[in-house]
């Protein structure tokens, strides 16, 4: 079990700075997600607490130990820093069967051969590939390779793991129980976790706190998963978590109205407090926005189409295309809307930003 | 879990920040050796031609261009492998169209067969192709000449059609096998749509199929080219005696008729100047035209192409080939078994001739024969070795290490792929004959160094293609599962890469115990090497027990690419 913290860290490859003054600290104990688009450095942060990389400048703490530091000229390679590392490819060697893969960090490390065999079957049996142990990889299926990193990494650290988009090769269904799976071992073990991923709903899931990364690597916003869905801080943030409505409303007379040259909309929600100015965008996920027949903010119903447990509409509101989206259930009960239709749009609050930044990932 | 199985972090004071790592250690070891093999025998090339007594002076160089023989034997050169490359691609291109994409039975056969030329050492079939064809002893002339009462020969051998035509059956397979590769991995539904878009079988081939192979066809034209433009064997054994030179037995008549003194050694690294010069136009060529065209459409995976139906064409075409493969590999073949056998050169090919003497005489009795054998394993096996696990250094640090130079490293390594064999022979006798005060002329030792930097090239492709299999994020899990950089190479990387390495191995002691391009300038008295004791031996007019002592090569070269097969296939079934 460690805390980590980098403290103003910059790493460049050749001409290109990657990551800037870059600083966090993460919790003893906490799993942690960087999330972020790619590339956005986020997995450079990972190789740099790894020790993969050197960071030209700052320094990197695990614990009390200061593994990383070029103006003290410290640099603890790899394999001394007692980090596990969980790669998105899985690297799990393909000449050694699972049981071999997960006894090698103890072989490096030097414990006796009756007390490795114990805990070689303790992780197997903790990611449940206990019946798997004289297989070789190429005999698994990806999520089993995935399980057999991940024993891996257990048995090679309870310190730290680091996990670099574990899950992105998965699918679906598998990426669920990985997740779930991850978590599970993280509360038993009590290991600190760092989880890179540019997929918010897993990081959303999994982490304890979570940061946001922009395209330069810089931090935007940093707190508990809840925290971050509820208020970002900014229009990207806001983006990067989920779908996402903007529309753009302008303040006239101290009302609110949307932009839009041909028609005078009023928009009928109080002014935010802290803009100060006049155009800005009103921002509100699909799913907060409920549909009715009764409303002040009118539009009419372009598109419905149905996507199995929900429901999603496009909704034409004077030149803007909103997109709603109802659960399959409240749709049942409330009944679907047709194309064509003219329908009423209830927010729930909108939030307000300056910008929209584009966030493609 | 919970036991103590962790070591702490406590190491600080052996501040690793300040240590030369594995990676740096590898890297400069990897630029040493590939200077002083590689590029130092092409510096000692062009700092001997143009000073002389440490003062400038080009005029040896100009004397040599312009000398008339010169220029015949460059412009012998120039159309020897000009033809050689029009009539390998043609041939290579029939073949392999009809055997990837025809429904002409035996193909697993035909392919083998095809492929055989490609391991058989040209010069003994130049030798081969000698007791067959030439002008009065040629067993076919006197045939021929036989049946028809005349005296007039069938066809000189001895001459620069001969060296085409013996070139051309052992080159032809560089455009056979990039082509037949190309049509078997090519996607079959590109000319499916095509034929479902009206085309006509004879347009699809015209339309589609070949601008599609255009690119492989000319990436094995350019091999030819290269690999003739540099080719020793067949011109010095079917060439000397009718004085046609071309600019490598040029140099090595030079060097030869100095007998090894410094004069000529000199006049040969000018001529060795001057064929550089030709190859590297021919690779600016090839640049150019494999820029022109590049399609990523033929896939790596294995297909079921469209087959054309033959019809009433599948019989003859069948004999067609093998009438072509009995030519080109039967016949030579077994006219050197034979005359292995014959109590004298120029005897019929009758059994009351034949004797086991000249097997006997050059596996028991002959010194030179056995010292040659025996050097050439040696050799062979030292060569393969060394190269081998040099040559994944190298590979090592441009792939996986990737520091700044590297470049500089690859351009190095790659280097002897296009510098000719009698010209890297030159170089090695101008750095290690005394220039640095070690003088290793005539002994084992600079035939090994020579044989090393020949063939770097192919071990440092080989081992780069198996090491770029091998994903980083192995070697990294390794060091975060507590593995020294160096421990994880151990445990890792190499288990992974060591079939890879082992096939290396073969590609390099085959080729190396055929040679005779670089070990004919380099072999002192006690230093013969299989293809050195077989020139020798034919030279001295002794076809009979040099045709034993090829039939001998021919035999282990067999047995070593057996074992090649046996190796790959196995790494192919895992």
């Amino acid at each position: 079990m460690a805390d980590i913290k980098l403290e103003n860290i910059t790493v460049a490859y050749g001409e290109k700075t990657v990551i800037d003054d870059f600083s966090l600290q993460v919790r003893d104990g906490e799993c942690f997600a960087i999330l972020g688009p790619s590339p956005c450095g986020k997995t450079t942060v990972l190789r740099a607490i790894a020790g993969f990389v050197k960071p030209q400048r700052g320094e990197v703490w695990i614990g009390s130990n200061l593994v990383s530091s070029k103006e003290k000229r410290i640099f603890i390679p790899p394999e001394k820093r007692n980090v596990a590392v969980v790669f998105q490819d899985y690297a799990v060697w393909p000449h050694m069967t699972v049981e071999e893969n997960v006894y090698y960090p103890l072989k490096k490390r030097k414990v006796s051969k009756g007390e490795s065999k114990k805990l070689v079957q303790e992780a197997l049996t903790q990611v449940r590939m206990d019946g798997y142990a004289k297989r070789l990889p190429y005999q698994l299926s990806g999520g089993q390779q995935q399980r057999v990193a991940l024993a891996r990494s257990l048995v090679a650290s309870n310190d730290l793991i680091l996990l670099d988009e574990p899950l992105c090769n998965l699918d679906a269904n598998l990426r669920e129980e990985m997740r779930f799976e991850i978590k599970r071992l993280q509360e038993k073990t009590g290991v600190t976790i760092i989880y890179v991923s540019h997929d918010q709903d897993v990081a959303l899931s999994i982490a304890n706190r979570m940061a946001v990364l922009d395209r330069h690597g810089r931090i935007r916003q940093l707190g508990e998963p809840e925290e971050l869905f509820k208020n970002p801080v900014d229009s990207y943030v806001y983006r990067f978590l989920g779908l996402s409505n903007f529309i753009p409303v302008e303040l006239v007379e101290g009302k609110l109205y949307v932009q839009d040259e041909t028609e005078r909309i009023p928009f009928p929600y109080p002014p935010p407090l802290h803009l100060n100015r006049k155009a800005f965008f009103a921002a509100c996920r699909p799913m907060n926005i409920r549909l009715s027949r009764e409303g002040n903010l009118k539009g009419r119903l372009k598109r419905v189409i149905f996507l199995g447990n929900i429901y999603e509409y496009r909704v034409q509101l004077g030149k803007y295309e909103i997109r709603v989206q109802q659960d399959a259930f409240s749709a049942s009960r409330n009944g679907v809307f047709k194309e064509g239709e003219i329908c009423a749009l209830t927010l729930k609050d909108p939030r307000y930003y300056e910008d929209v930044e584009e966030v493609s990932s | 879990m919970r036991a103590k199985v962790v070591r702490p972090i406590s190491d600080l004071a052996r501040k690793d920040g300040l240590k030369i790592d594995t990676g740096q250690i590898l890297m400069i070891i990897s630029a040493v050796i590939l200077f002083i093999t590689v590029a130092l025998p092409m510096v000692m090339i062009i700092y001997n031609v143009f000073f002389y007594k440490g003062t400038f002076d080009w005029r040896l160089f100009a004397e040599i261009l312009t000398h008339p023989d010169n220029l015949m034997a460059m412009w012998n050169t120039i159309k020897i492998a000009f033809l050689v490359t029009v009539f390998g691609t043609i041939t290579g291109l029939f073949f392999a169209w009809l055997i990837a994409r025809s429904d002409i039975p035996l193909k697993g056969l035909m392919k083998s067969l095809f492929t055989i030329p490609y391991m058989f050492p040209p010069f003994i079939g130049a030798m081969a192709w000698g007791l067959l064809l030439a002008p009065r002893s040629g067993y076919i002339n006197k045939l021929y000449m036989a049946l028809t009462g005349g005296n007039q020969p069938l066809f000189n051998i001895n001459s620069v059609a001969g060296i085409i035509f013996v070139e051309l059956c052992y080159y032809f397979p560089f455009v056979f096998i990039q082509v037949a590769s190309a049509l078997e991995r090519m996607d079959p539904t590109l000319e499916e749509s095509a034929r479902i878009a009206g085309a006509g079988q004879l347009t699809v081939i015209r339309k589609i199929t070949l601008p599609l192979v255009v690119p492989a066809i000319a990436a094995g034209a350019m091999l030819i080219l290269i690999s003739t433009l540099s080719h020793f064997g067949v011109p010095a054994i079917l060439g000397f005696s009718n004085n046609i030179f071309t600019l490598p037995t040029k140099i090595y008549e030079l060097i030869y008729k100095s007998a090894g003194s410094f004069e000529g050694i000199r006049q040969g690294a000018s001529l060795s100047i001057l064929l550089v010069l030709v190859v590297v136009l021919a690779l600016a060529l090839q640049r150019r035209i494999l820029r022109a065209g590049r399609y990523d459409i033929i896939r790596g995976k294995s297909m079921r192409p469209m087959l054309i139906k033959l019809r009433h064409f599948k019989i003859p075409m069948l004999l067609v080939c093998l009438l072509f493969i009995a030519v080109i590999v039967l016949l030579p073949l077994v006219i050197i078994f034979l005359v292995g056998f014959l109590k004298a050169y120029g005897l019929p090919l009758k059994l009351e001739y034949m004797t086991v003497k000249n097997y006997q005489h050059v596996l028991f009795i002959s010194k030179m024969a056995r010292d040659a054998m025996k050097n050439s394993v040696v050799l062979s096996i030292s060569a393969a070795i060394i190269t081998m696990f040099v040559g994944t250094m190298i590979a090592y640090v441009i792939v996986k290490i990737n520091p700044k130079g590297k470049g500089i490293l690859e351009v190095l390594g790659l280097l002897p792929y296009s510098i000719p064999g009698i010209v890297l022979a030159v170089g090695v006798i101008l750095t290690w004959s005394g220039s640095f005060k070690i003088n290793l002329y005539n002994t084992f030792w600079i035939i090994l160094i020579a044989y090393i930097a020949r063939y770097m090239a192919f071990s440092l492709k080989s081992a780069s293609a198996s090491l770029e299999q091998v994903h980083n994020s192995l070697e990294e899990a390794a060091r975060s599962c507590g593995a020294s950089h160096f421990e994880s190479l151990l445990d890792i990387t190499l288990p992974l890469i060591r079939p890879g390495m082992i096939a290396g191995f073969f590609l390099i002691f085959l080729p190396a115990m055929r040679e005779l391009t670089t070990s004919i300038l380099l072999y002192g008295p006690f230093t013969r090497t299989l293809g050195v004791a077989i020139y020798a031996i034919k030279e001295e007019g002794n076809m009979v027990q040099a045709s034993a002592l090829s039939g001998i090569a021919i035999l282990i070269i067999i047995l070593g690419e057996m074992a090649l097969r046996l190796v790959t296939r196995e790494r192919r079934g895992k």
